[in-house]
């Protein structure tokens, strides 16, 4: 038995029934989470996830698996900060091992102007409950000696904002747990179910309608990535929201462990090792909106060489392979969460690059959004109305690229 | 992605010479001018599909060049 096999999931299959308290569209992380808490926390168990593919299909099985909450704007540090601590006793509470590993990651300052940034960074988060410290050159070298600190000459490294708690976790256990959990308490998970279309009576939602036949709910939540355009349009809302595609990478293995994560905003890549060895590399999206999911050379090429300047080492490593998924980009980089105008539906999303680490925080908080019909503090200033009401949450510099 | 944008100047040139440029598109349905203002500063159509768009050819001719292109499989279907 090595440590990479995997368990197999057990998840009970339901016949599809007609009428249910909640369905969520969408089976990936925040679908999942929020039936898991919705179950645990509140006892609401006649819940339907229905996923088009498979659960964890998606941006789900597709991100870079960071966990942390170093951000910029004080809302994002409290609400990501309780994310990280969810995390830290998920596997606890669901019994199942997700490989999470507290690292710490490293984000670079290559000018005074990042240093100021990375300075500022620090400050807010230590503010706002995250723990963040402004590191040197020299502490730097005692926690990554790997990093070239004249950045190949170009971009020396004058320092680093480290967050210790920043972790990483195996992304598809992640889902399966919060299935299995959610699954063990009674909740339906429909896979290859599609919605095609949302049932309305006048101003309010009352069901969806699958390739299964039609399916009526009190409330029914969009955990909708990159598609998410789609079911709004069902249901008669416009949103702030394009889809780009984000690719990432993986190398073949690196024999010595390599703990930190890193990351640098102004070379724009971030480097962490997976737990099978390889060094898992990722940028920014992609800048004009697709549906695709066909990978290009032009970001290997270009990020490669901005990665290699920081971590000479990478040099030679060979790319294993690389995928691509498609984000649901919000214009301030800041999640969309709560009601909508219509009745009976509410959404999450906008989850774009950043959606993974705040997949148990987003479930918990919705799930208290589904229950209780209110919405909760934590999540208040994430509401999709804040663009109307000119109160975006700008956060690009945290969250634009993991 | 990597195709050719067909440049009207240069001929079909790959897409990372350009850079993107948003084409919004404000639904005919909504009349109040305020509306419109801010569903063309933050709300998108965001279609699978065909959609009209903007490159500028940065390190060609320096122009702006519109075409059509279809967001599922990056197929560019004219200009």
């Amino acid at each position: 038995m090595n440590e990479f096999m995997e368990k197999k999931v057990k998840l009970k299959w339901y016949e599809p029934k007609q009428t249910y308290d909640v369905i969520i569209i969408g089976g990936g992380g925040h679908g999942l989470s929020t039936a898991y808490h919705l179950a645990t926390r509140h006892d609401i168990t006649n819940v339907a996830v229905l996923e088009r593919k498979y659960i964890g299909g998606g941006n789900s099985g597709r991100n870079t698996t960071v966990i942390r909450a170093n951000y910029g704007i004080p809302e994002a540090v409290k609400f990501y900060q309780r994310s990280v601590e969810l995390y830290q006793r998920l596997e606890e509470e669901t019994d199942r091992w997700m490989m999470h590993k507290q690292k710490g990651i490293l984000w670079m300052a290559h000018t005074e102007a990042h240093v100021r940034q990375e300075k500022a960074r620090a400050e807010v988060n230590t503010a706002f409950g995250a723990k963040t410290i402004y590191v040197t050159p020299k502490e730097i070298n005692e926690i990554a000696p790997e990093v070239d600190l004249t950045g190949g000459g170009k971009w020396p490294v004058l320092g680093a904002s480290y967050h210790p708690e920043a972790a990483t976790a195996r992304h598809d256990r992640v889902n399966w747990a919060l299935a299995e959990g959610a699954n063990k308490r009674g909740v339906y998970i429909h896979q290859r179910t599609e919605v095609i279309d949302l049932l309305k009576e006048g101003n309010r939602v009352i069901g969806v309608m699958t390739n299964h036949g039609p399916m009526y709910a009190k409330t029914v939540m969009s955990a909708v990535g990159g598609h998410v355009t789609r079911i709004a349009r069902m249901a008669g809302i416009r949103l702030p929201i394009r889809t780009h595609p984000l690719q990432a990478y993986v190398t073949n293995h690196y024999e010595l462990e390599f703990d930190p994560i890193v990351a640098s905003t102004s070379l724009l890549f971030y480097v962490s090792q997976t737990a099978r060895g390889e060094m898992l590399i990722g940028a920014e999206i992609d800048r004009q909106p697709s549906y695709n999911y066909r990978a290009g050379h032009h970001l290997i090429q270009t990020c490669s060489f901005r990665a290699i300047t920081l971590l000479p080492f990478l040099r030679h490593l060979r790319i294993l392979r690389q995928w691509t998924g498609v984000c649901d980009m919000s214009p301030d980089y800041s999640p969309i969460m709560g009601f909508t105008p219509v009745e009976g539906f509410v959404i999450t999303t906008g989850w774009g690059t950043w959606g993974f680490k705040a997949i148990p925080v987003g479930g918990e908080q919705m799930a208290e959004l589904i229950a209780t019909g209110r919405t909760p503090d934590l999540i208040a200033p994430f509401a999709l109305d804040r663009f109307k009401k000119d109160r975006t949450k700008a956060d690009r510099g945290s969250a634009g690229t993991h | 992605m990597s195709i050719l944008i067909p440049c009207p100047h240069c001929g079909p040139r790959p897409v990372e010479e350009f850079v993107y440029g948003e084409v919004p598109v404000v639904p005919e349905e909504i009349t109040d001018p305020e509306e419109r203002d801010f569903d063309f500063g933050f709300m998108r159509n965001n279609p699978e599909g065909v959609q009209r768009e903007a490159w500028f050819h940065a390190y060609g001719c320096r122009r702006w060049v519109y075409i059509e292109r279809d967001t599922v499989n990056d197929e560019v279907i004219g200009r």
